[in-house]
């Protein structure tokens, strides 16, 4: 049989994860706004107007406006105070 | 940030697109929220004209298979389960030691686990990481820092041990170790896992390249020396393994990889140089030892001389130099001593003729994909040169880099006068000597 060795765990030290819960869901979208936030990725403004569009087409009483954080990459506080403010939803896109 | 806007209680569904499916489910379950809800589109939307960006939403989301505006109303829509208001918590501790088991056994689990690069490690043992901390006076338990692959993944947490480990896995000696703490230390990741495919490249200055043996001479930048490989491969490895991994698809999404990320480490040749070492110029003294990071690794491009034309050559290298990366120099100290004799006898004199004659068209500059998604925003909010830079007509050649993030380094052997030059934002000057 051939001799055990023993060796050390090569990976770092995770956090703990939080388990955070999600908002309440909205009954319908009649007449809601809905937030659609442009991540900054290239072609991802073209993506959220088509989105926009598909709205004003297909379910017209949603009031589907776009929004931008300042800069790609960056959490934007002051941009979510505002979806928190006016919208009832949010839609992100397109990236992480 | 979807997770950001679920908190402040507005329901939200992040869209992406399809080769980031398991990677997304991966970054919600460790912000704690496993069922954010999620839809997705095909790849790619970059370069998509407006009417097939619409055929992706009027289409079929290739995870679920479901209609893709489906998945988006009714994931902002369709009341939650129990399961989606607790959310998820839980401990995540790695351990000290592994299971004994035979060595065979142990390699197989270390490249199962993507914990190698795929070539060879040396087996981590209690003694084998024993005697590496020897190359170091700080305690084992002493944290290091913290790493992590993006800037939407959670850090996790190092220690001088589980540098060492590492150190050990990439065949290092105990003498590199401060080196390769200095390098953990710094915070940057050698593992980015960004779809562009990063890579590091690191300059070691000062006495310790000379107690290590390092190479600044023949074969500088390849497989020629043992603690410039070593001393690379440890902070590479270190990287994906400490920070949460860097496994393809997961936490490592760079369409093409680089081979800079295998290891990419090595010296200035200080004492052949006519200029200032690098870590002088960062504020060190020459007696410091100090480690350099440089976050690229996207071109290389390369040249001789300086020949009479050379000024043509460097100026197309640096237009071809793709936008978002600035580049450094690395000159055979034969071109080095070139440059001088041309005049230039400080680098900061040859830095700045390079920022000055790195020029594009403005129309060319703006519609490069990284300038767009990165400094476009930056620009439209007044933050200059970037300002400036957007008030250029499309056809107006405009300055693309800046003096201060352009760098030069001297290394080589000297049987050519070469020069190369690499794409690497420098990121951190750090000491090794905090680390002895």
């Amino acid at each position: 049989m051939a001799e055990r060795v023993t060796a050390h765990d090569p990976r770092g030290y995770p956090p703990k994860v939080t388990g955070k819960r999600l908002a309440s869901r909205l009954d319908n979208l009649e007449r809601k706004t809905v937030y659609l936030v442009d991540c900054l990725f290239d072609n991802s403004e073209v993506f959220m107007e088509q989105l926009r569009q598909w709205f004003a087409a297909r379910l017209p009483s949603v009031d589907a406006r776009i929004i931008k954080p300042r800069q790609s990459w960056v959490d934007d506080p002051d941009m979510r105070a505002r979806i928190a403010a006016d919208g009832s939803a949010a839609i992100l896109g397109v990236g992480l | 940030m979807a997770a950001s806007l679920e908190q402040s209680g507005v329901p939200t569904v992040a869209v992406h697109t399809q080769v980031f499916a398991r990677l997304a489910k991966s970054a919600a379950l460790a912000n704690g929220m496993p069922r954010m809800r999620q839809a997705f589109v095909p790849q790619p939307v970059v370069d998509r004209t407006p009417d097939q960006l619409r055929t992706y939403i009027e289409g079929i989301d290739p995870i679920s298979k479901r209609p893709f505006v489906q998945e988006v109303i009714e994931g902002l829509t369709k009341p939650l389960q129990q399961e989606d208001l607790k959310g998820v918590s839980f401990e995540r501790s790695t351990p000290r030691l592994l299971k004994p088991d035979s060595e065979e056994n142990l390699h197989r689990l270390f490249v199962e686990n993507h914990w190698t690069d795929f070539l060879p490690i040396t087996l981590p043992t209690e003694k084998r990481v024993a005697e590496m901390l020897k190359g170091t006076s700080h305690a084992p338990d002493k944290i290091v820092g913290q790493l992590r692959p993006t800037y939407f993944r959670e850090f996790w947490e190092l220690t001088v041990e589980k540098v060492a480990v590492n150190a050990v896995m990439a065949g290092a000696r105990p003498e590199y170790l401060p080196v390769i703490l200095a390098l953990a230390a710094s915070g940057i990741t050698a593992r980015s896992s960004s779809t562009t495919s990063f890579a590091t490249i690191s300059v070691i200055n000062g006495p310790i390249r000379n107690e290590l043996g390092m190479n600044s001479g023949i074969g500088v930048m390849g497989p020629y020396n043992h603690a410039n490989a070593a001393i690379g491969r440890a902070y590479a490895l270190l990287s994906q393994n400490l920070q949460g991994g860097s496994v393809p698809g997961e936490t490592y999404m760079g369409s093409q990889g680089n081979w800079y990320a295998y290891s990419a480490t090595f010296a200035e040749a200080e004492e052949r140089s006519p200029w200032e070492p690098l870590h002088v110029q960062k504020g060190f003294e020459p007696t410091d030892s100090a480690a350099s990071v440089f976050f690229g690794g996207w071109y290389t491009h390369a040249g001789y001389g300086p020949r009479a034309t050379w000024q043509d050559k460097v100026r197309r290298c640096l237009s071809a130099a793709e936008h978002y990366s600035p580049p450094f120099l690395v000159l055979d100290p034969i071109a080095a001593r070139g440059f001088v004799e041309l005049g230039f006898d400080k680098k900061e004199k040859l830095i700045e003729w390079c920022a000055k004659n790195a020029l594009l068209p403005a129309r060319e500059y703006w519609d490069n994909q990284h300038i767009q998604t990165l400094i476009h925003p930056l620009a439209v909010a007044g933050v200059e040169p970037y300002a400036t830079r957007l008030k250029a007509k499309p056809d107006e050649l405009i300055e693309i880099f800046e003096a201060k993030q352009i760098n030069i380094v001297v290394a080589g052997g000297e049987t050519q006068g070469a020069w190369k030059m690499i794409s690497g934002d420098l990121r951190a000057t750090v000491s090794i000597d905090a680390w002895r």
